[in-house]
């Protein structure tokens, strides 16, 4: 490449990178500085490693740790399997209607996070339609609170959460699925494999890239989850399904604000964003790589 | 499990999912129709109060505005988003060189850096910048985004570099290259990114939750989050702002369907 070709080449890449590194990863430093930080407001003086110590005895932010960890365990194996399950009913060649059944599955994702929170929220309403229903195919005999009980309001947002992504990560799994060539399947037939060992000795490997970058997509955005907790339980009731992401949000912007505390918070969902990717990488990544 | 049996069990599991996906479609446009009051008691049928909730949710709040604000926002949003990422991912593909590869790699990693880590340096550096309650604060940010680099670097492997080769030899300048030639042969990429890009912006809430503060400023989404938030919130009021916020992305979708679908596969590839 001659001089003039790579000064063009800086020319175009240059504006976002820019951008990325104003925007992303100068943040991201002054964040780790500030955490170690501590005064109200803007006035900030070094404090060494206060605010991580004062993590560990926060109840508000262990409350915080403890549903979103239980968002993460519960919520992101049951989608994945579930949107695995319906890909493969959906790749079947001799089904009708898939387009249909594909459309209105991944309809969900049209909806944005304040909208569908606030729907649910209506769904769930103490005499509302899901307890109705429930309760006329006698699953339950009482309405379920919710909303105001700390157990069934998680639920109300696992299932919420659920409802809006699984969509989203079965249109991956359907598109790894039919880049799968079919003769693989007809020989495994031949040598007599049933429907299971195909699933888990041919889908399933060959899916593993698919699943681990949505799994990993689907961790980060439930460790950072805030638009459905705001809008579906506001955090309540009394920090039950609060979120990390709330809480630094409630650090920052509705107590008097503490961003060297809050930046320390943040700095919790980097570790384990950090580590669970990496986990994930070395369980699911493909070694020759 | 008899072959018959297998299928009646797809179909069903299908049907039931499927109608557990749209209900709340439904549910949001019958409620729209119905009063607060019989919306939480769970009344499945149209009502009457379509136009005084309409009414009611236009004249109390400041929609007719956010909806405009969001739109606004959305739209120079995604022009600048595609733009700048299209320039960068074009760059990191057709000039591939070393010391470009590893930036491009670097870059990738901001992929992984959790919004909540930067919403407290973010907003520190707007309010210094004096840029809080002004729309540049949620634009610039948004104008260069690592996904949309790598998914325009990813789809540049399909442009085929002897056009580029042939135009230099014919004197046309690099960025005469970009915006003739590779613009207009990539129309579907810009597409799909311009689609994933606008719904981002248009259902965004956090970061507008923090840098909006005045109602005349706010998006739609911040409008339905005051809705919802009032001591007794409006239900067929909230259901009217829901249906209006997603009409766009629904539109977009049913339109584009096809590109929407590619370009989101285009990411995995």
């Amino acid at each position: 490449m001659n001089k003039k070709e790579n000064r063009s080449g800086w020319g175009f890449v240059s504006i976002a990178a820019i951008c990325i590194l104003i925007f992303s990863f100068y943040p991201m430093l002054q964040s780790l500085i500030t955490s170690f930080q501590s005064g109200m407001g803007v006035n900030l003086q070094f404090a060494g490693t206060t605010n991580y110590k004062r993590l560990f005895t926060d109840p508000q932010f262990l409350a915080a740790l403890k549903n979103t960890v239980t968002y993460l365990i519960v919520q992101v194996p049951i989608m994945t399997i579930l949107a695995l399950f319906i890909a493969v009913l959906l790749n079947d060649n001799q089904l009708k209607f898939k387009g249909l059944f594909r459309t209105a599955i991944f309809l969900p994702c049209v909806t944005s996070l304040v909208a569908y929170s606030v729907l649910f929220k209506s769904l769930f309403a103490q005499d509302g339609i899901f307890n109705q229903f429930l309760m006329t195919l006698r699953i339950i005999q009482q309405p379920i609170q919710w909303i105001t009980d700390p157990f069934w309001a998680k639920v109300a947002i696992i299932i919420a959460v659920t409802w809006r992504w699984t969509g989203y990560n079965m249109i991956f799994y359907l598109s790894a699925l039919q880049n799968i060539d079919p003769s693989i399947y007809e020989a495994a037939e031949l040598d007599g494999a049933t429907g299971f060992t195909k699933f888990f000795r041919i889908t399933a490997p060959l899916l593993k890239p698919i699943i681990l970058f949505t799994t990993i997509m689907s961790t980060n955005g439930t460790l950072q989850i805030f638009d459905e907790i705001v809008n579906l339980t506001n955090g309540g009731p009394a920090n039950a399904t609060l979120s990390i992401s709330q809480y630094i949000y409630n650090l920052c912007f509705k107590y008097t604000p503490n961003f060297g505390y809050a930046a320390a918070v943040s700095y919790s969902i980097v570790v384990m964003v950090g580590l669970l990717s990496f986990i994930q990488f070395k369980v699911g990544g493909d070694k020759n790589d | 499990m008899t072959r018959t049996i297998k299928r009646l069990f797809s179909y069903l599991f299908l049907i039931i999912a499927s109608f557990i996906s749209v209900f709340p479609f439904y549910w949001m446009i019958v409620g729209a129709t119905n009063q607060s009051v019989d919306i939480t008691k769970g009344k499945l049928t149209f009502g009457l109060a379509f136009y005084d909730n309409l009414k009611n949710v236009f004249t109390t709040t400041n929609i007719a505005q956010s909806i405009v604000n969001s739109l606004f926002i959305s739209i120079v949003t995604t022009l600048l988003a595609i733009l700048i990422s299209s320039a960068a991912g074009y760059g990191f593909e057709i000039f591939s060189s070393k010391a470009r590869k590893k930036l491009f790699h670097f870059l990738l990693l901001s992929m992984m850096i959790p919004f909540a880590a930067l919403m407290v340096p973010l907003y520190r550096l707007f309010s210094r910048l004096n840029l809080i309650n002004n729309y540049l604060a949620i634009i610039i940010p948004a104008a260069a985004t690592a996904f949309l680099i790598f998914f325009f670097r990813q789809n540049t492997k399909s442009f085929p570099k002897e056009i580029a080769q042939a135009a230099r030899v014919d004197g046309l300048s690099e960025w005469k290259i970009f915006f003739r030639i590779y613009m207009p042969m990539m129309k579907s990429t810009y597409a799909a990114a311009g689609i994933i890009t606008f719904m981002n912006v248009w259902n965004s809430y956090l970061w507008p939750l923090i840098v909006l503060q005045t109602s005349d400023k706010m998006t739609l989404p911040l409008i339905i989050g005051n809705l919802n938030s009032s001591y007794t919130p409006d239900y067929g009021m909230i259901m009217i702002a829901i249906v209006i916020a997603t009409i766009p992305t629904a539109l977009v979708f049913f339109i584009m369907q096809k590109s929407f679908v590619d370009g989101m596969l285009g990411s995995v590839k």
